[in-house]
């Protein structure tokens, strides 16, 4: 079965106008966030509720020798203590081998035991009553460190800190490194050769203001709920399921989520804590990580470091590409191996080239651990393969953006996707889009050759880059939802999306609306809760636009189609003679011939059913530009201006996707080049800046003019053209920014973020570190 | 330990602290019991989880986000730093405070928010609006430069400053249109 329309036919169901889409149309869920009403998961009230607090280990690798309890246990309040030693014997992680609390830590802030009591201060209180006897091991921090021959190791299941790459999740054979055609014949071909290392090391946070929080009840035997803030509900289930046992039933309820970026897809930390705690006492139990807690103890990005070979032709052909990446995970993984995937997909995605030999490896080391954040893999990997090819394109004098654009994947052209499949992609060419942007950026007169400024004033020289990424997951993994159709003209969509900031429940209600020809105000969606609502793998990888909403239109197609089923008996016609709106059925060309919902179906409900499988055969694009002013006596590198560049096929929510854009500087993304980081003392391995005063953000009095160019050729996804875009939007920005940055003073910058320190050391005016 | 805690129960015994929020007088008992005030509690945790007036967020908890931003004395303060028992007499409009009490109708800047769709996740909305009512009540018509400085101690992540710029513009009467 197919499971998207042929082009042709496509283009015939589009109408020249929609009711709703592509219209600004208020969110759903406005009135509550603007009173303050939307209920957070912290903000949910409970009875007999319970607090978690969690002990952590000031030692970045140490053996647990002894802990000593009694006091805190003695302390009125407390109900439950768990340490290594009683906790339930969980695993998780790629591969299942790191359990929630062991005998060993790993990082400073690795969990030690973890706190049921009345009150959080009694928790708190408790916590630090807790002795604890360390046997402290060798630490070990930097990837190449801790991958050589005595190196202290983390885990007796792995052999010299190193990962397997294998992702289960993505099916038997996942892609885990990119390698393709005749590197050497590549080589031969070339006009340039050349050849260097770039990291993206900074481990900077996506840091969602609403800290990782969950609610569990366990009622015994074998029954979990879940209250969770998180960006994919359905997944809670699925790997709680996973890391609790077969035998457990596992049920997720999601509500509004404050921000996640990737970061907070599923957070099974708290909620294993939670769970663990609840099932000790009978009782439920909250675990809210402070912000200290999420800065220093949650998910950061992965870090890269590409030594990479690359071979190009004079007209800009890539001809080969050969290198070493290395991705560091911090103590441990869940999705690493996944990102290595994803990324190595959405290298050849950016980047034609017939010859490839990038070998990908995963080490451990004893920081707190990376997780999925927006960009997943892919932006880890541009940050230093593109500044890589850019040492080839300035060898050959060739201008990025021509060579970017040339490159960039276009019908026909074909990749390996994470699951290891070749798929040719069927997608519009961005060549049209990226050449607006540059237009709008007025780059023709702005890029003045490579390690050149595009303008002197005094101490400040001012430069342009440019950056461009692109995803295959916008139609990633299986959707489904159900769609009531209610007598009174009203309908009801049966989804377990919550709202993690994209509109994406709204997205639902308006294209339900313009399938069924319904008000808005007509359509309801009901919460997310595992227990009612079908399989949904939820918004990740701007999945949201092709796979979620082609599962809520085909639920609603379906719904009206049984609809029409049911009526056309009634009215002596044939189904396909039928139209709906505003709840009347009537026939084609004869609309005196009608009937109302509730005159057709009495005391009857309808359910359309809708079912998304994947589809990889689709990428997205974003192209950014930059340009930057660098203070030459200070060092400050300000961001002057940003022109974001896509095209999504067709634009659903025009104030929604502008949001989504504009998050290129938050979240771990443009920022992340420019001041954003996560700093780790490598003696004490520390996080230094785990508050919001020290971990560096963008404020309102520092905001650069930002143009999205946002083009709408019709995709061959759904029946209205669209694809998603958001999660991609801070990935081609932090190398512009570094790209911008060496231009302007004359000198590549080989690691992000470009603060005073390392332009004024290459300026020759300080030393380094 | 136990001494301790004693001397704190009895040294706070028979105490109150009275304020008005949201127009509303309340007199809360100080002490150690979960019901009532404590001498440590912040604002924000009376206004959650003493009051249950959850629309002030808490992010930070350390002054430095503005999440949990309430007017208090016609001023936008993070209510995370202070203690609730220096309050005495404050007072203090939340998120829940601006509507219409008689009718339920939403504050103008709030409706100028929705308008504008300037929220993403919405975590940070309710602490970026009383920041920003409390600029509108002292300077009715600020410029942009005026409302980025106001909100400069506003964190919002998912980069929804632009669409807020154009709310507070348009409710101020000074409709700016695009600002990006």
């Amino acid at each position: 079965m197919l499971f998207w329309l042929p082009l042709e036919r496509m283009v015939e169901t589009m109408i020249d106008s929609y009711r709703y889409i592509g219209k600004e149309t208020p969110r759903r869920d406005g009135a509550e966030v603007v009173t303050g009403s939307a209920k957070y998961v912290d903000d949910i009230r409970f009875t007999n509720l319970l607090y978690g607090e969690v002990l952590r280990s000031p030692h970045p690798h140490a053996r647990i020798k002894r802990i000593e309890k009694s006091k805190a246990e003695g302390l009125d309040g407390v109900e439950a203590i768990l340490t290594w030693e009683s906790v339930p014997d969980w695993k998780f992680g790629t591969p299942p081998i790191f359990r929630i609390l062991d005998r060993k830590v790993r990082f400073v802030g690795d969990a030690v035991a973890i706190i049921a009591a009345r009150t959080k201060g009694i928790a708190r209180e408790a916590a630090r009553l807790i002795e604890v006897e360390y046997e402290v091991l060798p630490p070990v921090f930097d990837m190449e460190e801790a991958m050589k021959p005595g190196a202290p190791q983390l885990y007796e299941e792995l052999q010299g800190n190193e990962l397997p790459l294998y992702a289960p999740v993505l099916g038997p054979k996942s892609l885990t490194e990119i390698v393709m055609g005749d590197v050497e014949k590549g080589f031969a071909e070339a006009d340039v050769i050349t050849e260097g290392t770039f990291g993206y090391e900074n481990i900077p946070n996506p840091l969602p203001p609403e800290s990782p929080s969950a609610v569990a009840l366990w009622q015994e035997p074998n029954k979990v709920t879940v209250w969770v803030s998180n960006q994919q509900v359905w997944l809670n289930k699925k790997i709680l399921s996973e890391i609790f046992g077969d035998n457990v039933e596992v049920r997720a309820i999601g509500g509004p989520c404050g921000g996640s970026y990737g970061s907070k897809v599923m957070s099974w930390q708290v909620q294993c804590y939670a769970a663990a705690l609840s099932k000790a006492t009978g009782k439920p139990v909250k675990v809210c990580f402070s912000k200290e807690e999420h800065l220093a103890a949650f998910v950061l990005r992965p870090e890269t470091r590409i030594h990479a070979r690359v071979g190009m032709k004079k007209d800009g052909t890539v001809t080969a590409i050969s290198g070493k990446w290395l991705l560091g995970t911090g103590y441990y993984s869940m999705t690493t191996q996944s990102q290595l995937s994803v990324g190595a997909g959405e290298a050849q995605i950016a980047v034609r080239c017939a010859n490839w030999d990038v070998k990908p490896t995963i080490v451990c080391t004893n920081r707190n651990a990376s997780g999925i954040v927006r960009g997943f893999g892919g932006q880890e990997l541009k940050c230093a393969l593109i500044p890589l090819l850019s040492l080839a394109m300035e060898k050959a004098d060739l201008d990025p953006f021509e060579v970017l654009k040339k490159n960039y994947v276009k019908p026909g052209d074909g990749y390996y996707w994470r699951d290891g499949n070749w798929y040719s992609y069927r997608g519009v060419d961005y060549t049209k889009a990226m050449e607006k942007g540059a237009q709008t950026f007025v780059w023709k007169d702005k890029w003045k050759g490579w390690l050149k400024p595009t303008a002197l004033n005094g101490t400040k020289r001012t430069g342009v880059g440019v950056g461009v990424h692109g995803n295959a997951d916008i139609g990633e993994d299986v959707s489904e939802a159900y769609v009531r159709l209610d007598p009174d003209g009203r309908a009801v969509i049966y989804s377990s999306v919550t709202e993690h900031g994209t509109g994406q429940r709204s997205n639902c209600i308006k294209v339900v609306a313009e399938v069924l020809q319904l008000s808005l105000e007509a359509i309801s969606i009901t919460p997310s809760d595992t227990l009612i609502t079908p399989i949904e793998w939820g918004p990740a990888g701007s999945r949201g636009t092709y796979a979620i909403l082609s599962a809520v239109i085909a639920a609603a197609e379906d719904a009206k189609q049984k609809l029409f089923q049911f009526t056309a008996p009634l009215l002596e016609v044939d189904t396909g003679d039928l139209e709906t709106a505003d709840g009347v059925i009537w026939v084609k060309g004869r609309p005196d011939n009608r009937i109302r919902w509730e005159d057709a179906l009495e005391l009857r409900t309808i359910l359309g059913h809708g079912h998304f499988n994947p589809d990889y055969s689709l990428a997205n694009c974003m192209m950014s530009f930059v340009e930057v002013e660098v203070d030459t006596e200070t060092g400050k590198v300000t961001l002057l201006r940003v022109v974001n560049a896509t095209d999504v096929g067709q634009i659903i929510d025009p104030p929604g996707i502008r949001g989504q854009l504009n998050g290129c500087l938050g979240s771990a993304g443009i920022d992340s080049a420019l001041f954003e980081e996560t700093v780790l003392d490598q003696s004490t391995g520390c996080i230094l800046n785990s508050n919001m005063i020290d971990y560096k953000w963008r404020t309102f009095s520092e905001l650069p003019p930002i143009d999205n160019v946002i083009m709408e050729t019709p995709f061959a996804s759904h029946r209205f053209g669209a694809v998603g875009v958001g999660e991609i939007a801070t990935s081609p920005g932090p190398s512009a920014v570094l790209m911008a940055t060496s231009n302007a003073i004359g000198v590549w910058l080989h690691e992000y973020p470009v603060t005073p320190q390392r332009v004024l050391n290459a300026l020759g005016k300080v030393g380094s570190k | 330990m136990k001494v301790n805690e004693e001397t704190r129960k009895k040294s706070e015994e028979d105490k109150r602290i009275s304020l008005i929020i949201n127009g509303n007088q309340y007199s809360l008992e100080v002490g150690y019991e979960s019901y009532k005030v404590k001498r440590s509690d912040t604002l924000a945790h009376t206004l959650r989880e003493t009051l249950g007036l959850t629309g002030t967020k808490v992010s930070c908890d350390d002054g430095a986000c503005g999440s949990c931003t309430v007017i208090m004395g016609g001023k936008a303060v993070p209510s995370c730093t202070i203690l609730t028992v220096e309050c005495e007499g404050k007072d203090i409009t939340t998120i829940e405070g601006l509507g219409d009490p008689k009718t339920g109708a939403l504050d103008p800047l709030q409706q100028s928010f929705i308008d504008h769709t300037a929220f993403q996740c919405g975590f940070c909305t309710p602490g970026i609006i009383m920041s920003a009512k409390a600029l509108l009540n002292k300077n009715p018509h600020p410029t942009e430069e005026e409302i980025k400085e106001a909100l400069s101690g506003n964190f919002c992540r998912c980069i929804s400053h632009y669409q807020v710029l154009d709310a507070v513009l348009a409710a101020s009467g000074k409709d700016g249109g695009d600002n990006d």
